[in-house]
């Protein structure tokens, strides 16, 4: 117990300092961690609703923020991570700000995004009652070294989740997970309706284990399936494996919507679907479709998932990107309005250090417009993957800060667009927020 | 895109920048200094980490060279092509390379001769392996390759991961290297550079890649050909003879922003 004061009192006090530095969200949880390792599940000793992991390579900042959101409206009280600090540590330091100093958290649920190989740390330490896996795609090869294992760090994961878990569908990395988890888990699916299949392949990576006999499973009662109305528009329907006959004209009350989201894209779409199902999985009977509609509405983009700063009164976008799919997703959700545009690679640890993955990503549809600047400390590896795409590229800057003013004093009337990796972003972030108006990392309007 | 050659109705798998229709043949009149056919081997199951990036380039440059590339994509259980003047491969996972062994037994016999008759070859990491004499798994599995390359690799525990820089006969040359295999060279193989930063073969000797007449392996991604332009155009080159019967005739390049990303990589890598 003293241990455990001493670890909040000191973490505190990081996190304190740090937030005035204005950056670093993972120290205060390094030094908590390393004062006493049973913190976390001391911590989450007392939080009674559940423990849910939510992981994946791509969408886990925006879903566990969905994910909340609708819990939240169902007047649970909810602990969770939404600074996108996904490592254990990061976990802990967002704790801080809300433990009191006898180190148990008061809240119903907690809901954690964990990074992959975090997420079974954590469950060494606090066993998951519940996990939404979200998806398996080539992301940071250089720490996780392939896709097979990034799938096998997930399906240890649900085998020692106590209560449920939610599996992607569409994704056979994470769907043949099922066969894993332990008797008496419930498994519910979230997944995209077959009116929109086709274009999964734009947003997840190819099994190329497609010779095993693996049969995909289908949606059942519980199972939530994305379905369109337009390019803004969606539905998560449920039941629809079970109850063929649901008509049209009637709409059935358990689906959630139609709605739409304040971040654009299928991909976001699909993050809503996965939350929904996760909601509902959680909550039971409880789970009030109205409610849970109304709060995917209201959720903002997460910093640096398109999140807008208004410069000058021009919308200049932040758009992370960290792997081949997330990038792909961006460029279509993003580039189908071409603006003007700006590209930051950095490759530290936090960024992935191989920038190879650029080459699997197709970046035709910048031809139109072109590409302003490329910065970062592989600004000219970027420049260099544009120019074999036949992308026009005016200059490259690999400093940040002059890279942006470049940028914001060529495009003053317009709206401007950053595509950059995680440690550019930061960067980035950090000298837009003391220019203008945004939120601190970790405190996000809600 | 070709969709003759596909065995299970599997289409190819898309390379980026590429034009639709860059596997095919294009009409005399059409095809320049002459038609160069480059194959890459098992792009779905052998090229995860960027190495499509490697092809593109090729063809890119072969069209900025006045020449017409035609690219194929040799899957499993597919026909290799009649006419191959380059052939390119990449790293996969282990999974992928389990998938690709059977294939790659059938077409030993064509690689061979191909090798033999001096058709320049590039294989990256998994695809190197492959090449070599055999792979050694961690339980001691003694897996054979296709003993092009007189190198024998050593599974591993740990990965070889970290970017690097090679001296090498064209000049520096930068990459990433991801591999967890330990490669030693035969008595009298020539390496296919010297590591001046990063691992390289097994991180002792000194020595990254291997190279046998035109037969170019590298662990190198990062892709390794388009910051390295020099070695991009000697495949081409040597590609370009075999398929004319004449000198290589190269179109002036402007490769300021692939030198200025290599010299910048060597810059921040070799300590001096």
């Amino acid at each position: 117990m003293l241990r455990t004061t001493a670890a909040v009192v000191a973490g505190k006090a990081a996190r304190a300092a740090s937030r005035l530095r204005g950056g670093g969200s993972a120290l205060p949880g390094l030094v908590a961690e390393r004062i006493d390792p049973g913190f976390l599940a001391h911590a989450l000793a007392d939080v009674p609703g559940g423990i849910v992991v939510v992981t994946g390579t791509n969408g886990k900042t925006t879903t566990t923020k969905m994910l909340v959101a609708v819990l939240r409206a169902h007047g649970r009280r909810v602990f969770s991570n939404p600074t996108g600090s996904n490592f254990t540590r990061g976990v802990i330091s967002s704790m801080l700000g809300e433990l009191p100093v006898r180190g148990r958290l008061r809240a119903d649920m907690a809901v954690l995004e964990l990074d992959e190989a975090h997420a079974l740390k954590f469950a060494a330490a606090v066993q998951p009652t519940h996990a939404l896996l979200l998806n398996v795609a080539r992301d940071q090869l250089d720490r996780f070294a392939e896709i097979d294992h990034t799938a096998k760090l997930l399906a240890s994961l649900a085998e020692q989740t106590t209560v449920g878990v939610v599996l992607n569908l569409d994704d056979s990395f994470v769907s043949r997970i099922r066969d894993r988890v332990a008797d008496g888990v419930a498994v519910h699916y979230f997944g995209v309706d077959a009116s929109i299949a086709d274009r999964l392949p734009e947003l997840q990576e190819q099994d190329v284990r497609f010779d095993d006999d693996f049969v995909a499973p289908v949606a059942g009662p519980d199972d939530g399936l994305l379905r369109p109305v337009d390019e803004r528009t969606f539905e998560v329907v449920f039941g629809l494996g079970a109850a063929d006959g649901v008509s049209e004209s009637a709409p059935d009350r358990r689906n959630v919507g139609p709605l739409e989201l304040q971040q654009r894209g299928l991909a976001a779409m699909i993050n809503a679907t996965a939350a929904a199902a996760t909601a509902r999985m959680l909550l039971g009977d409880a789970f009030d479709p109205e409610a849970a509609a109304e709060a995917l509405r209201a959720v903002t983009p997460p910093f640096g998932r398109g999140e807008v700063v208004v410069v000058d009164g021009q919308p200049l976008e932040l758009v992370l990107v960290k792997n081949p799919a997330g990038f792909t997703v961006a460029l279509g959700t993003y580039g189908s309005t071409p603006v003007a545009t700006m590209i930051a690679i950095n490759d530290n640890y936090a960024d992935g250090r191989d920038v190879s993955w650029l080459y699997d990503v197709s970046f035709e549809s910048l031809r139109t417009r072109g590409v302003t600047i490329t910065s970062g400390v592989r600004g000219y590896d970027m420049a260099l993957r544009l120019q074999y795409d036949d992308v026009p590229v005016a200059e490259v800057q690999t400093e940040l800060d002059p890279a942006l003013d470049a940028f914001l004093a060529q495009h003053p009337d317009e709206p401007k667009r950053i595509f950059c990796t995680y440690t550019a972003m930061m960067a980035l972030r950090r000298t837009l927020a003391a220019r203008y108006d945004l939120p601190d990392i970790g405190e996000e309007a809600s | 895109m070709s969709q003759l050659s596909q065995p299970h109705g599997i289409p190819d798998v898309s390379i980026p920048g590429e034009p639709d229709g860059s596997a095919r043949v294009p009409a005399a009149a059409d095809a320049g200094k002459g038609v160069i056919h480059v194959v890459h081997l098992y792009p779905r199951e052998m090229s995860i980490y960027g190495d499509l990036g490697n092809t593109r380039t090729l063809a890119a440059r072969i069209r900025r060279h006045g020449y017409s590339p035609v690219v194929h994509q040799h899957h499993p259980g597919g026909e290799f092509p009649e006419t191959a003047h380059l052939v390119v491969g990449g790293g996969g996972q282990d999974s992928g390379q389990v998938r690709v062994e059977a294939d790659l037994e059938q077409i030993a016999d064509r690689l061979r001769a191909l090798a033999d008759a001096g058709t320049p070859m590039l294989m990256i990491c998994g695809m190197y392996q492959l090449l070599g004499n055999a792979f050694i798994t961690v339980d001691g599995k003694r897996l054979p390759g296709l003993g092009i390359l007189d190198v024998t690799t050593q599974g591993n525990a740990k990965r070889m991961i970290g970017p690097v820089v090679l001296s090498t006969d064209f000049g520096d040359v930068v990459g990433y290297e991801n591999h967890s295999g330990s490669t030693t060279l035969g008595a009298g193989q020539a390496p296919f550079g010297t590591v001046r930063s990063g691992l390289g073969n097994n991180g002792t000797d000194g020595t990254e890649g291997a190279r046998t007449g035109n037969v170019f392996g590298s662990y190198l991604h990062g892709p390794i050909l388009p910051a390295n332009p020099v070695f991009a155009d000697a495949l081409i080159g040597l590609a370009a003879e075999l398929a004319t019967g004449r000198p290589f005739e190269p179109a002036a390049q402007d490769d300021a922003i692939a030198d200025e990303a290599r010299s910048r990589q060597v810059r921040r890598l070799v300590k001096r």
